[in-house]
Order: C-alpha cells, then structure tokens, then sequence
C-alpha cells in the first residue's frame, strides 16, 4: 500500500512538472467541444441531443492523449526497472500508474465533462448522470490505457499506437456510459447501464494488472 | 494435444508436413471455389426478392466466416505462443493477421456493394456492421503494433499480447455493440439468410465456406513458409558476418 502510495505520488508530482502537457489534454477538450457547433451547425435541437455522447466520446479521446507518460519516460530512463524491483508484485505497479493515469485525465472529465454537455444544451437533469457514468467508466479507460501504454512503452513515439489499439477496446465504456445519461434524459430508468458500465470497470480492474504485467514483461524482456 | 503440438514446434518438421500439403490445399481451393462460383452464379436460380444481387453472397458470407475464424485462430495461436512459448505459433499468429484482415475488408467490400442496390446505401450502422468494423481495427491495430518495434521478437511478443486482451474483450465488445443496436434502431434492417435457405443456394454457399477457407489456410502456410524462409536467411548472414568479421560480432 505505501507503494502504491509512492507510487502515485511520484508520478502525480511528474503529472506537475509537465503540467504544460496537461492543460493540453483538457484544451484538446475544450477546443474540441467547442468545434462541433462550427462543424455540425448552431441548431440546438440537434446539438442538445449529441451532447452527452459528444462530451463521452471527446473525453474518451483526450484520455488517450496522455497515454506516451505513463510507462514511456519510466523506461526511457531507467526508472521503471528500479520500480518493478521494488515493487511487492509488479500488478500493484500497474494498478497505481493507472489511478496516477486517472486522476489527471479522468478525475477532470467528471467535472469538465457535463460542463461542456451543458453548453451544447444538454438538459440540466442530464448533469448528474453523465457525472456519474464518467465517475464509473473513466477508471476503466485508465485501466485499459495503461495496457496500451504498457504495450508501447519502449516505442520512442507510441502515443498514437497506443489510443489505436485502446480505442476498439473501449467501445462498452462508450456504449453504456452514454446510454446510462440518455436513458435518464429519455425519462427511463438507467439503473441497468450503470451497472454494465460498472461491472466492465470491475472487471478491468481485476484483469488488467495481469495483463499489464504480462504486457511489461513482453516488451522488455 | 500438448505433445503434437511440441512436435510441430520444430520448423523443419513443420515444413516437412506443409509443404505437401500445400499443392492439394491448393488445389482443393481452386475446385471449391470453381464449383461454387458455378453452382452459385450460373446454376443456381436468382432470389425471389434480391435478384441477381443475392450472389454476392456467395462471396461475402465466406469472406466474413473466415475474417472472424482468422481472428480465433489469432487468438489460439498467441495463447498457444505465450502459454507453451512455442515459436511456430508466433510465426502463425503473425501471418494470420495480414490474411484476416484482408478478408475483413472483402466481407465490409461486398457488403456495401450488396448493400447499395439492396437497402439503398452504402453503409448503415447495423450491429453486425459495426462488430466487422471493430473486428478489421483490431486487426489493424494487432499489425501495427507488431510492426512498431525495431526487435521482430519484442513486436510479436507485445502483439501476443494483444491478441490474447482483444480476444477476452471481443465478446463483450460484440454484446454492447448489438444491445446498442436494438436500443437506437429498434426496426431491425433487413437481413438476409435467415433461418431457412434454399438448398440450390446452400450447395453453392458452402462449396465457397470450403473454397475460401482453403484458401485461408493456402495463403497462411505460403507467409509461413516464407517468413521462415526469411529467417534462415538472416540467420545464416549473421553467421557469415560473425565469421568474416570476428572482433565485430
């Protein structure tokens, strides 16, 4: 447990250091959101209904724009060997480079996420679900993230090759996570979706430090 | 099982088998397809509703049960490769992948052309669609990651990986996409097949299941045999260069 402590804390205060690259992400969000009314058109029946799916799927995108600085640096140095070497097992390694991986571009989203729907006039009883999913199912992209990160981590420029092989693997996250915020808004009950949604956050939560660890020990060994 | 399958870990002996094979797999291939190209475009009576158009059937159907079978031989092949270490089934894994995904994009190919005079578009975001779509991305990506690296062994290895996390995923991936399906279009679009199928329709369609796996199986043989080809080949010039340049090597 103080590993994992450790563990978080160094790669939070690293998170800091780059915090330039950071505020990227969530501009990446921003500017994003903010293209589709120039793209898709002013029409506010049609933006307030892709709105929370929009503000799902950028927030899905910007997540995997952090993904090079999870593993990357830590093996491009030296410092992931000396981790794994102290690591009571390396799936606790994983397990905190993810939640490190959330909390800077997950934990935002919940926040950032219903303002953004909001502007494109979703219904403000949708802020709460949406919070919510995003609560529940960005853990889970983290977690899958990571694996993508773990797969690529020695590649000088895997950024891009990690969202690519990420991405098909998040599409339940994306289905359920916005299916939970419109069926509230439908007036349907959405109890079921949060529980696919949470369910699939659980399960990647128990698989992927074992795939992460064997993902580590593929490409460095 | 276990123990054949270390029998077969040997490339030599690998070859020894296949290479015989490889002219009647061929050969089975071509008369398959023949037989059902024939049955299937000449022989065979036009569908009452779809017309002519319901022949590209004879091509897609195999295309995808092959571009999905391709993906589970993916799958066993890197589970096989990660659990015994068995350095055939890295060489098969990696030359599945380019035939599979090939298949993939004839199954989307024929299915938008077949789609066109049929449904009147090109593509719609049925959930059968949208799975193929995802299936061809998770090729893709399995291909690109195996290429990402300087090391031929770390790409394969990271892309055993992968395989093996995209194939515990697919099912879930392929739920979500069909329960999303029903949710935002629950007028189901037309399918064709169905439950019953003429036999005159039958015959032709599985003589092409037959032909196209064959040929599945020819072309993953032939990269086989190639890329161990290929290796021997590299093998024998790291020899030659540790012999001429000793002090290098």
């Amino acid at each position: 447990m103080t590993f994992f402590r450790a563990v978080v804390e160094r790669d939070l205060k690293l998170y800091m250091r780059g915090v330039v690259d950071l505020i990227g992400v969530w501009m990446f969000f921003g500017i994003a959101i903010a293209m589709l009314p120039l793209s898709i058109g002013p029409d506010p029946d049609i933006l307030s209904r892709i709105a929370p799916g929009a503000a799902w799927a950028i927030a899905l995108l910007a997540s995997m724009l952090s993904l090079e600085r999870v593993f990357a640096p830590d093996q491009l140095d030296g410092s992931l060997d000396l981790l794994l070497l102290h690591a009571p097992s390396p799936h606790v390694l994983v397990l905190a480079k993810s939640f490190a991986h959330w909390l800077v571009t997950g934990l935002p989203f919940v926040v950032l996420a219903p303002v953004a729907a909001i502007a494109l006039g979703m219904e403000v009883r949708g802020v709460l679900p949406l919070a919510g999913a995003l609560l529940i199912g960005t853990p889970a992209l983290s977690l899958i993230g990571t694996l993508g990160a773990a797969l690529t981590a020695p590649l000088r420029r895997g950024g891009i090759l990690a969202a690519l092989i990420v991405l098909p693997q998040t599409i339940p996250v994306l289905i359920f996570g916005t299916a939970a915020v419109s069926e509230t808004l439908m007036g349907r009950d959405p109890g079921a979706h949060f529980s696919v949604l949470g369910a699939f956050t659980l399960a990647a939560l128990a698989l992927a430090p074992y795939a992460g660890n064997a993902a580590l020990r593929a490409v460095r060994s | 099982m276990a123990k054949a399958l270390h029998r077969l870990a040997n490339p030599a002996r690998f070859l020894r088998i296949a290479s015989p094979l490889l002219p009647w797999i061929a050969a089975g291939a071509a008369v398959c397809s023949g037989a059902g190209l024939w049955f299937g475009l000449v022989d065979s009576p036009p569908d009452y509703q779809q017309g002519d158009a319901a022949r590209i059937m004879y091509v897609h159907v195999p295309a995808a049960w092959n571009a999905l079978a391709g993906y589970a031989g993916l799958a066993i092949a890197s589970a096989v490769a990660l659990v015994w270490r068995h350095p055939l089934a890295l060489v098969a894994a990696r030359c599945i992948a380019p035939v599979g995904a090939c298949f993939t994009v004839i199954a989307i190919a024929t299915g938008s052309i077949w789609g066109h005079p049929m449904w009147g578009t090109w593509w719609v975001w049925d959930a059968r669609l949208t799975s193929v779509v995802v299936l061809l991305f998770l090729y893709l990506g399995y291909i690109a990651l195996l290429q990402a690296f300087d090391e031929q062994e770390t790409g394969e290895r990271a892309a055993t990986v992968l395989a093996l996390i995209g194939a515990v995923n697919l099912p879930v991936i392929k739920f979500s996409v069909d329960w999303w399906n029903t949710l935002h279009q629950p007028a189901s679009i037309l399918r064709f097949g169905g439950p019953s199928i003429d036999p005159a329709m039958l015959l032709p369609l599985m003589l092409m299941a037959g032909g196209f796996t064959l040929l599945f199986a020819y072309l993953v043989i032939i990269r086989m045999q190639t890329e161990l080809a290929r290796r021997r080949v590299m093998a024998l010039r790291r020899a030659a260069l540790a012999v001429s340049q000793p002090n290098d090597a």
